[in-house]
Parts: structure tokens; sequence; C-alpha cells
């Protein structure tokens, strides 16, 4: 079985975020790491290959420098990796990041696409489902639970209060959520590997068959970010320490009610 | 020259510290409060392969060099100097021997065991009555039919009790030297369970106290023929040859616990508010820091280039006994200093400097003392 786990770096929450002035995210500058959920995906193609056997190999884009993550990636247990970059190629929204990926993935051999839900730097959760639309195969998102059954694949796909089984024949694409698993370690000698022994192949605009112009980079996105900026520190909020206890819930209820809130 | 780290070993260090910051920090003070050995820290090092980091993959290892497991050893001490000895011991003193001087058939049965932490390697020359002295060793094996039978004892042995596999030394032969007659010594492989080999006390101890570390005795263990390490009579060098690799563990552990001190102290000065200020506002604060940093610095130097003497000269002893002196003192300076600057909290069992200044102690102390160092040191130069 071929699986592919699309994976993005995305900036560390634990260090600072740049902009670049178009309001686009200043990825060179940033410390990055592998994106959770795409980690937990890449975790359960781990648990597929490790149970049934099969070849996983790990795609991303990105800036050269997003090489890293697919090393990483490799040094979990990926048997290879795949780096679409190109300058023609930034500043892609979800709809021309979806079609370039899609097109890289027409290049190689597939049976499962697992996908993060989102990731932490847009949070849109578009990109997975849209990869499926491109290449016309089912999707099943906010996978909680992966099984294998033969030709077909049974996820269990989380809901707010319940979860749907749901059961799909392969090829398939599934998101997975950070809570799929607990993802592995690297080992030593996996790292070695990444870097010795395992192979990147880096693809660049040219390389991606079926793909037009006009759904590509900055160009082709039709999402324009009007403006971004760090978070904004809310003001104090209200103080009221003179009521008794039965007050104060009265007090607490007068102003959710006046909000709306319940 | 370059003295950034290439992206592989970027990588391996970047694991090490994730994994001892989420699996091994936290019950580190525990560790040290209740004495006991943390089995499921090394249960979890087993599963990330960190028990056979130099061993080759094609008996079970993980095939990488020793700067990366210097980085293990390091990372793992920066948060717990106990989980630091255990997995250096292992290394070093058990796993390597092996790998030297093990014939194919040795190394295939036993380093794929202790490569995968199945089970774990200790080593055995330190007697009551040798220490510094290694030639003052008593314990002796004697070759009877297809065996050979050991009578004697080791004490303060790293990893007692808890590993499975150990390498030992003992005399085998006495012959007639120049100035009157010397012992011949060997090493062997000695499974725990073997009738006649038993164990002592265990040592309550002033630091590492998660360590397990015990006397063993052997009465009468009977050993088969095929478990000699080496050649007879070469046992002395090659115990001094393991204790060159050793001391880079060991210094490894006393650069983690310099680091992890400063790492704790820096986070303290700058929330401890005296005089209506941060203490980190302070000059002598901001001094005494930068004295512990640049020793830890020239610490990390001397022991990574003694790693790299390791995977690339056959002798690494002066190396090894440079690193090792001076990422000890280093150790024991730095991690003083960190409970000064944190006053009467550095003090507190509460805070994590007063146990790294207990567990640095002992790295001026094992594994040779800072003496046998500076006389290996010196030894070289006047020769």
């Amino acid at each position: 079985m071929n699986i592919i786990v699309c994976i993005k770096q995305v900036p560390d929450t634990a260090g600072g975020v740049v902009f670049n002035p178009d309001g686009t995210l200043n990825r060179g500058a940033m410390l990055t790491i592998m994106n959770p959920d795409d980690k937990a995906g890449l975790e359960a193609a781990l648990r597929l290959k490790d149970q049934y056997g099969a070849h996983v190999t790990v795609v991303t884009m990105g800036l050269p420098k997003a090489e890293d993550v697919l090393r990483e990636a490799m040094a979990m247990g990926a048997d290879e990796g795949v780096l679409i970059t190109d300058r023609v190629l930034g500043g892609a929204d979800t709809w021309a990041t979806s079609s370039t990926i899609a097109a890289g993935i027409r290049n190689l051999d597939y049976d499962l696409i697992i996908t993060g839900r989102q990731a932490i730097d847009g949070d849109t959760a578009q990109v997975g489902p849209q990869i499926a639309e491109h290449l016309d195969i089912p999707v099943i998102s906010y996978a909680e639970e992966i099984k294998l059954d033969g030709d077909y694949i049974i996820v269990k796909r989380q809901y707010e209060d319940r979860y749907h089984e749901v059961k799909a024949k392969l090829p398939c694409l599934i998101t997975a959520l950070a809570e799929l698993n607990e993802p592995r370690y690297m080992t030593p000698g996996g790292i070695f590997d990444a870097y010795d022994e395992k192979k990147v192949t880096v693809w660049g605009r040219a390389d991606l068959k079926d793909l037009d112009d006009a759904n590509i980079g900055l160009n082709g996105s039709p999402t324009k970010i009007a403006k971004a900026s760090d978070k904004v520190r809310k003001g104090a909020g209200e103080k009221k320490a003179d009521l008794d206890p039965q007050g104060a819930c009265d007090y607490i209820m007068g102003k959710l009610t006046e909000k709306h809130v319940i | 020259m370059d003295f950034s780290l290439d992206k592989k070993h970027a990588l391996a260090q970047q694991l090490f510290k994730e994994f001892a910051e989420k699996e091994v920090k936290p019950n580190a003070q525990e560790t040290d409060e209740t004495e006991v050995f943390p089995r499921a820290n090394v249960e979890k090092m087993a599963k990330a392969g960190f028990f056979g980091i130099t061993v080759p993959k094609e008996y079970g290892g993980q095939g990488c060099d020793p700067l990366t497991y210097v980085m293990a050893v390091e990372e793992m001490s920066k948060v717990c100097g106990t989980t630091g000895v255990i997995l250096s011991a292992h290394s070093s003193l058990c796993v390597d021997p092996i790998l030297f001087w093990g014939t194919e058939e040795q190394k295939k049965k036993y380093l794929p065991d202790l490569a995968s932490g199945k089970k774990l390697g200790a080593f055995g020359l330190t007697e009551p009555g040798a220490g510094t002295d290694a030639q003052g060793c008593q314990t002796k094996a004697v070759e009877d039919g297809d065996s050979w039978v050991l009578n004697g004892s080791k004490c303060f042995i790293t990893n007692g009790k808890e590993a499975e596999i150990y390498c030992i030394i003992a005399i085998t032969d006495i012959v007639e030297g120049k100035r009157g007659p010397q012992k011949k010594f060997s090493m062997f492989i000695v499974e725990k369970g073997t009738p006649g080999f038993t164990f002592g006390t265990k040592e309550k101890k002033m630091g590492i106290r998660g360590s397990s570390t015990y006397e063993l005795i052997f009465q009468d263990c009977r050993i088969p023929k095929e478990n000699m390490l080496g050649a007879r009579g070469k046992g002395f060098n090659q115990a001094m040859h393991t204790l060159d690799g050793g001391r880079i563990g060991i210094a490894a552990q006393a650069l983690g616990l310099g680091e992890g001190a400063i790492d704790c102290c820096v986070n303290f000065v700058k929330e401890r508010k005296q005089f209506g200020k941060s203490i980190s506002a302070f000059q002598n604060t901001q001094f005494q820091l930068a004295d512990m940093a640049t020793r830890m610095e020239a610490a990390k130097h001397l022991v990574y280039a003694a790693a790299y003497a390791k995977s690339t000269k056959p002798v690494y002893s002066v190396e090894a006994a440079k690193a090792k002196l001076f990422a000890a003192e280093a150790a024991m300076d730095v991690t003083t200093k960190a409970v000064q600057l944190m006053g009467g909290y550095g003090y507190m069992r509460d805070y994590d400097v007063e146990r790294m200044m207990r567990d640095a102690k002992i790295t001026e102390i094992y594994e040779g003392t800072s003496e046998v160092q500076r006389m290996v040191i010196s030894g070289a130069l006047l020769k």
C-alpha cells in the first residue's frame, strides 16, 4: 500500500510571529515545527505501515527550508519525501495550495492520502478536502480512529457530541486530528537514515502537470488578506467586590442575558 | 573550521531535548527524593532507541556516532543526573567493551538485547581496596575445565542489580615481572542469575540518588569459558581503554548538569525581586551568569571534541581526561554558583539546583577522579 502524508512546516507558537508587508507570514524568519494535526496523520500512516506494511511518502509545499520537516518525518519512519518549492508558488491561499499539492500527488502512486485537519497558522481546514476534490476521490475529515478493511478504510469521524463511523473505498483522503494518537519520537538511527540514506525529491513548477498558472501562487489565490496583526490585548475586566453570593450570581446572569450568551 | 552542529546532529539534539523535557524532567525530583531507580525512564529510552546509539545496525543498534551518544547523555543530565548516568554506564562501560573486544558470537549474543534496552549493562572494576589504584583488585578467576570460577567482590557498581549483563575485571594469572610478581587481569561477561553471583548492600549516596549502586559478590561463580571478553591477560588495558570512553560519557553528564543549572538559574533571577527590582538587574548576577555560561561553553567544546576524537582516533585518553576534568570541575563550580545566586530558594529541595549541585560532585570522583585525570594529562605531556 502506498500512503501519502501531507505535512506542513508551521511557525512554532512558542516563538514570535513575523508578517510580511503584504500581510502574509514571513516564514523564513520564524522558528518552525511540524504542524501537530499533520504529525498525528503521519503517526497514523506509520501505524498502518507497522501493521500492514506500506510505503509512506511525505509531501510538503513551502520554502526550501521546509526540507527540514520532511527529514524529521523520515526520521520518524516515513520512507521518502517530496518538496514542492518554487518562487512562483509563493503567497498561495488554500485554493492555490491545494491545486499545487494535488498536481504534485498526480505524479505519485497512492492508495491513501492523509492530511492534518488544519494547520495552526492558517486554521482553515480547507486544503485537505480541496486536494480530495481536485483528485476526485472521497474525503473523510476529523478522523479519530483509522482501520483498514481490505480495499476499504473505516474511520471514526469526530462530531461535537458523537462520532460517525464512515467507510470508504480506497483511494481516499483522510484528515487527521491531533487527538488521533500520540506521535512517536524520532529515533537517533532514524535521524541518521533520514539524512544519509533516504531521499527528498524536489519539484518546481515545471514538474507539476495538469496545473493551470491561473491557480497557483499569490496571483492564483482568490483570498486576499486585508489586514493581519498580532493578537490585541483585551481591556481589563470589570470588578465587582461589593456583592454577596446571590447578588454576584444575579449580576453575572444578568450580564450573560444582556450579551445574549444565554 | 565550523563549530556549529550539522543538520543531522542538530535534529538529534532536538529529539533528546524534547524527550528529556517531556519524559524525564517531570519525575526527576521524585527520583531523587525516593531514591527509586527510574525504571519508567529506562523503558521509554529503550523504546526510543537510546540504549544502542553507537551500536551498528547489524546488531540491532542505531548506527550513530559518539557525538550523538554524548548529546543524549548531556540532554538527559540537564534535567536528571540519575538518568544521564544510567545511560552512560550502560553504553560506555558495557556496550563499548563488547563492541571493541567481543567475538562475533559474543556480539550477536549480547548486543541486540543491550542495544534495544531489553537488558541493561554494567561494569565492575572498583573493589573495596582498589579504586584509583586499580591494580589493587583482588577478584580472581580460576580456570576449571570448560569454565572460569570467579571469587571476590566489586563495589560502587552503577546499574548494579538493575543490569542483566556485567563486564567484570578479574585476576587470571600472576607472572614474574622485573619488580616481582605481577597480576594479569582479564575481562569477563557475567550474566545476572549466574549461580554464585549475588548483590550486597545498596549504597546510599549524596547525589544521583535514583541510580542503583550496588556491591557485586562472586562466590564460586562459574561462567562458561567463552565468556572471556578479549584476550587473556589484557583486561587491565581493556579496562583503562573502556574508562577513556566512560569519561567522555561522564563529562557529558557533568556538562548537562552545569547547563541545566544555568537554565534554572536564568529563569529564577528574572523573576526574583529584591530591593524593588529583579535580581537579574544586579551586576553581580550578570557577571556570575556570564562566567557560568562561559565555563560550560568551554566544557562543551572539550566534550564534543573528545567525542569526535573517539570516532576518529584509536586512542583518545588525553582528550577524554581533559574533557572530564574540565567539565566535572565546571559543573561543580557552576551548580554551586547557581545555588548561591538563588539564595535560600536554591538551597531548598523544591528547586532543582540543589539536586544538581549534589549530583555534580560525583562527576569529579567516579570513572577516575579529577586527580587521576591530571595524572593522565600530565603523564602524556612529560613522557
